[in-house]
């Protein structure tokens, strides 16, 4: 693994630049030449109607799809040629779109699976569940809302506590870039509050890029908004410059 | 919180279950069967070890593979070239042209020992052969199908391919594997008779003993987070993967681990049994091995011993009275476990007669802070 330091042409503080991105699936561009760069720090909402090819970066970025151009650099690191779990280790974490948690372990062990130890399998086999794992392990469940179901099998939880629990998961794995699929979808607005809350909290001394269609839910947390249309960027800036652009009300506010 | 089952990878109801088995394995069916019974028991329990490697690769990770008696037969044709080389010293095969190599090498005009016959003059290598060689061969099939991430009915039918193909090959190959017929006229291990009556009642108790090592391996391995990280993995592939785990490296390890144990019964059976053929390797015998652990339960560890030992006892009763019907009564069987109890004998425990017996079970709910054990 050799970390490729482009320091001449970047500017060092972003965390995430994205350049000339750009993957096409039998000719069909789903990402075309796209460019972006992320602070540290940083909350960018990605937003954008269906198909715009908002899951597609994110895709792109964790590995789980193989760019056709382009680079995608992580604190200087390029990504595009890691495999996905080199990837996490160097610092990217991901939330799927559906929850996305292994239903036949109890909570306590969906989470430890994620604690970032015993990650080969030597490791795997001598891992041990000390007090470390443990106290960690019982504060992400409680910031989550699940300290009193860590022994429930996670298959009987609720939706919404299945996507909190993944969201714990990313948690108890501490990425430096925390990237996030639609976290509020098909939740009761109950839940919608709670996990706003919860996002509060965890997008903290981190970089993060959020898919979201809630616009109350984006304006509430976005830094900048970037607006995807067609694979390309439409608009990108700040909430209220983005609400104000005429291209983006065409295409997508104005629904 | 309580510290039950933290420092001990065993859960008391997988003590007790051990307990039992043991006791019927070392004590009940000894001293209940005759020594011809007994043997046919030995013989059985070989085909557990398989079992017990197709409970963590198929179970807890999800891999099916058709083709474990590649491994199986692998293990046991190390054992019967060791045993077939000391069998074959120039005072016994003086009659041949070329005295001191193997009778069906000699009948097939082969004047010197091939190499790869050679190591196995010595026991130790031997020994290691049975495991490593399997498990290299694993290695190499799970490295080149999981790092492209081949897997599911691709998977299990490559592995049917190999089985076949392994068949081929050595019936082929007769001057060098003895062929159709195997590697037959096996006579003693290290000097030591293993055809009496008394020889094989010492074998079957090494092979009792070896295959409540590997069930404690196999518990060891259940209960350590990379058993957990299967059972997540068969769940979520991608979720695994994107946790940062090499998911490729996992299934690789547990389908070697498989092969090894399944090595390990095929060698004892050579042992019991007295030969070993390209009858235990090809696709039939390999699906045979899948229904034992079905039937028994394939998300558990003594489930398939006591799958093995049912089927392979009906098997021989049924088989006795109604040779043709066998087959037919085996399809049916599997069909009928898959549909109506998908865990198998497990399950029916599990479902039905453990909550009746409340020691056993386990189920009931200890203190509200004990420590989460390992999903079923």
């Amino acid at each position: 693994m050799s970390a490729h330091v482009i320091s001449d042409q970047m500017n060092p503080d972003f965390a995430l630049a994205v350049e000339g991105l750009t993957v096409s699936f039998d000719g069909f561009k789903a990402v075309d030449d796209l460019s972006f760069y992320v602070d540290q720090n940083e909350i960018r909402v990605i937003i954008g109607p269906n198909g715009a090819g908002k899951t597609t970066v994110l895709d792109l970025i964790c590995g789980r799809t193989r760019a056709t151009f382009g680079s995608i650099r992580f604190k200087g690191r390029e990504l595009t040629r890691l495999k996905e779990h080199d990837i996490v280790l160097a610092g990217v974490g991901r939330k799927f779109q559906t929850p996305s948690i292994y239903d036949d372990l109890t909570v306590f062990e969906n989470l430890e699976i994620s604690y970032p130890k015993g990650r080969n399998v030597l490791g795997a086999l001598t891992f041990r569940r000390d007090a470390a794992v443990r106290e960690r392990v019982e504060e992400v469940a409680s910031t989550i809302f699940l300290a009193d179901r860590l022994n429930e099998r996670a298959e009987y939880l609720s939706h919404g506590q299945k996507q909190w629990l993944e969201i714990g998961m990313l948690l108890i794995q501490d990425p430096e870039l925390l990237m996030l699929d639609e976290p509020v979808a098909g939740m009761s607005v109950s839940e919608r509050k709670k996990t706003a809350e919860l996002l509060h909290t965890i997008i903290r001394d981190r970089s993060v890029i959020v898919i979201e269609h809630d616009m109350k839910f984006v304006e509430d947390i976005a830094h900048k908004v970037t607006v995807l249309h067609q694979g390309k960027i439409l608009s990108e800036g700040p909430m209220a410059k983005v609400q104000a652009d005429p291209k983006v009300i065409e295409v997508y506010l104005g629904h | 919180m309580t510290h039950i089952g933290r420092s001990f990878f065993l859960a008391r109801k997988d003590v007790v279950g051990i307990v039992v088995l043991a006791i019927l394995l070392v004590v009940v069916l000894p001293l209940t069967l005759d020594s011809f019974r007994l043997q046919f028991v030995g013989k059985y329990l070989t085909y557990a070890f398989v079992a017990l490697g197709l409970v963590l690769c198929w179970g807890y990770a999800g891999i099916l593979s058709l083709g474990q008696g590649v491994f199986f037969g692998l293990g046991g044709y190390c054992m019967a070239m060791y045993l077939k080389l000391e069998a074959s010293s120039v005072e016994n095969t003086k009659i041949q042209s070329t005295p001191g190599i193997p009778d069906f090498m000699d009948w097939n005009q082969i004047t010197e020992l091939p190499f790869f016959w050679k190591p196995f003059h010595s026991f130790p290598l031997t020994l290691v052969a049975i495991v490593a060689v399997p498990a290299l061969f694993a290695f190499i099939i799970g490295f080149a199908m999981f790092k492209r991430r081949v897997g599911g009915v691709y998977f299990a039918i490559i592995t049917q391919a190999i089985a076949a193909v392994l068949t081929i090959l050595i019936v082929g190959q007769q001057g060098y594997t003895g062929g159709i017929n195997g590697i037959t006229d096996l006579r003693t291990l290290h000097g030591w008779d293993i055809r009496t009556d008394a020889a094989k009642t010492v074998l079957y108790f090494v092979c009792v003993a070896l295959l409540f090592a590997c069930i404690l391996l196999a518990y060891y391995v259940k209960s350590s987070k990379l058993g957990r990280i299967l059972v997540a993995m068969r769940d979520k592939e991608d979720r695994v993967r994107f946790s940062g785990y090499d998911v490729a490296n996992f299934k690789v390890f547990v389908f070697c681990l498989a092969a090894a144990l399944s090595a390990i019964g095929g060698a004892m059976f050579t042992l019991q049994v007295g030969f070993m053929s390209p009858s235990f390797v090809g696709i039939v015998p390999s699906i045979e091995m899948v229904i034992y652990c079905a039937v028994g339960g394939r998300l558990s560890i003594l489930g398939a011993v006591y799958g093995t030992l049912l089927v392979n006892w009906a098997k021989t009763s049924f088989s006795e009275s109604f040779p043709e019907l066998w087959l037919l009564g085996l399809g049916g069987l599997f069909i009928a476990v898959v549909l109506a109890f998908p865990n198998g004998l497990a399950g029916i425990w599990q479902t039905y007669v453990a909550p009746r017996l409340g020691f056993l079970s386990g189920t009931k709910p200890t203190d509200p802070g004990a420590a989460p054990v390992a999903a079923e």
